[in-house]
């Protein structure tokens, strides 16, 4: 490992970005996101890259449809209602097969809501903001070192799938400030975009073209049909999880991004008690470890998640755990956070 | 070090102004009882001043943030408060300034108080973060601050750290690049900034006054 640095991790994700290779940014500022920008604006001059400040979050997401189309490596980000905004724009690039990074620090809503930390965008983010039947591979950091790793890979399996992907973090872990240790080099995907991507004919091709749009129904099945069996192959590939003190758990949480470092000081308050808690810790929400929660299904008397929402990826314990075991759920809202003695309460409640 | 009415503590931001900012008024209203500290932070929501309100609250510090700090508001509105502090001339005064020359510009509204006063504007400089790793960015930095606030930093402060893994070989590291900008700038370090481990023999030896941090914002899991 290389240059060990104090940074924001709003600030981790811009210089991740540029250590993997992306030149292209465009995005609109929100909190509590902006340092982002901010960082690309200051750097993207020095690395001969672009920085845009578009006019809207809707013409961000549309200059990141043009440059992916290009083949350039490309990102946007935003916070929340921006990110809403930027849903047409995802599903076009979705239909289009468009590989590009797309990061939503996320904060309170519905609607304007707040700009204090939240996980209320996972519905959202895995089961299709717009419209269609798409996916976005969908990453969920707990660290500043995580969330600079996790954005280089989200770049690897964007181009190798020619997929979306989604770093989503939450306000803290925007801002908050931990050490980093980077790599001299990233190892990078290298995809040939020639077959598919606007790099030019050299008048020795037919034109490639960039869209999402099929007027006969069968060619529009079979492309949907190629997407989805891209989608189950990522789902093999791809799911990424970590679990921490699972076996003979008496509670196993659900935890994801920086609500499950809260649980990881539960798992040692309830172990004082007396009490074995286990962590499963999807690090990514889409494709989500499925096997992993039916691997460990039998093991608890119950499953708890824990989120920063009224309850969403419980709904996906719940599947995959699949009646096995009951499935709780302890959830804050409006920018709050759930305190560790808050979260061992409602363990012990469980287990009466 | 603790000499100066006004104490003006301005930097990039996560340069850890806000810690040596709270940590300075704690040591000051050991000897003052009348103590103040402005948060005059109009560019970050998250973890600020106000966070350490009631440490600071429980030492007798006059704790003075914008109405809306820490609610679900981003409004940049400064309390008309602070004006009472340059007519209470009995009071010793922290100012914890935003990251930047956006947070700069705020205290651009106190200038012509301020170069009436007596005062002090540290530059909080940590090398570890990479928009103050060498000299040259560092200079840059304080020049945009400058201009900004429409004022001249008069001390600078090593803040060097990585946070919990600090040792005193990052703080000397540090001190080497800010010495290079304080001799071509002509800028005084005012004193030296760190946690207690981290503050051993070689950086007590290089002879500057030190001011130990405890850490008062925190995390969710800290």
């Amino acid at each position: 490992m290389g240059e060990k640095l104090l940074m924001k991790g709003n600030e981790v994700i811009a210089e991740a970005a540029i250590r993997a290779g992306c030149r292209h940014y465009f995005g609109y500022p929100i909190t509590p996101q902006t340092e982002i920008a901010h960082y690309f604006a200051k750097k993207m001059p020095e690395v001969g890259g672009t920085f845009i400040q578009a006019e809207s979050e809707i013409a961000a997401i549309n200059m990141v449809y043009g440059a992916a189309g290009a083949g350039a490596r490309v990102m946007t980000s935003s916070s929340s209602p921006g990110i809403s905004l930027k849903q047409e724009g995802i599903s076009y690039a979705s239909g289009a097969e468009l590989p590009a990074v797309i990061v939503n620090i996320v904060r309170c809503g519905p609607g304007l809501g707040g700009i204090l930390p939240a996980q209320c965008d996972y519905f959202q983010a895995v089961k299709g903001g717009g419209h269609g039947d798409y996916k976005m591979v969908v990453l969920a950091p707990c660290s500043v070192q995580e969330l600079y790793e996790l954005t280089v890979e989200a770049f690897n399996i964007a181009d190798k799938y020619r997929i979306l992907a989604m770093i989503m973090g939450d306000g803290i872990l925007g801002q908050m400030m931990e050490t980093v240790e980077f790599r001299d080099k990233e190892e990078i995907y290298e995809a040939d975009k020639s077959s598919w991507a606007t790099v030019g004919t050299r008048m020795e091709r037919d034109h490639n073209v960039i869209t999402s749009i099929y007027i006969d129904p069968e060619v529009l099945e079979r492309h949907n049909q190629k997407l989805q069996a891209k989608y189950r192959l990522i789902e093999e590939n791809e799911v990424r999880c970590e679990v921490y003190n699972c076996e003979d758990a008496d509670v196993i949480v659900a935890a994801f991004g920086t609500v499950a470092r809260i649980v990881k000081n539960v798992i040692k308050m309830a172990a004082k008690e007396g009490i074995k808690v286990g962590l499963i810790r999807p690090i990514t929400l889409w494709p989500f470890p499925v096997k992993v929660f039916e691997k460990y299904a039998e093991v608890p008397k119950a499953f708890l998640s824990v989120e920063l929402n009224a309850g969403q990826m419980v709904e996906d314990v719940r599947l995959s755990v699949n009646g096995k075991r009951p499935v709780y759920f302890h959830g804050r809202m409006g920018g709050m956070i759930p305190t560790q003695q808050e979260i061992l309460d409602k363990i012990k409640e469980i287990l009466k | 070090m603790f000499s100066r009415r006004i104490n003006i503590f301005a930097g990039h931001f996560g340069s850890g102004k806000t810690e040596v900012a709270v940590n300075f008024a704690l040591k000051l209203s050991k000897e003052y009882k009348n103590t103040a500290i402005v948060d005059l932070d109009i560019v970050n929501p998250y973890f600020r001043t106000v966070d350490a309100r009631d440490d600071l609250e429980q030492n007798g510090i006059w704790v003075i943030a914008p109405v809306y700090a820490n609610t679900n508001v981003d409004v940049p509105a400064l309390p008309a408060e602070i004006n009472t502090l340059f007519e209470k001339k009995e009071y010793k005064v922290v100012f914890d300034v935003g990251g930047d020359d956006l947070g700069a510009k705020a205290v651009s509204r106190y200038k012509d108080e301020i170069v009436q006063d007596d005062y002090e504007i540290y530059f909080v400089i940590n090398t570890k973060r990479p928009m103050t790793n060498n000299a040259d960015r560092i200079k840059e930095m304080i020049w945009e601050i400058e201009e900004s606030a429409g004022l001249k930093i008069t001390s600078l402060v090593n803040n060097t750290n990585l946070l919990g893994s600090t040792t005193s070989k990052d703080i000397l590291e540090g001190h080497e690049l800010i010495e290079q900008v304080s001799l071509e700038l002509n800028i005084p370090i005012g004193f030296i900034s760190g946690m207690k481990n981290a503050l051993d023999q070689s950086i007590q030896q290089l002879g500057f006054p030190l001011l130990q941090l405890e850490k008062h914002i925190k995390l969710p899991w800290e």
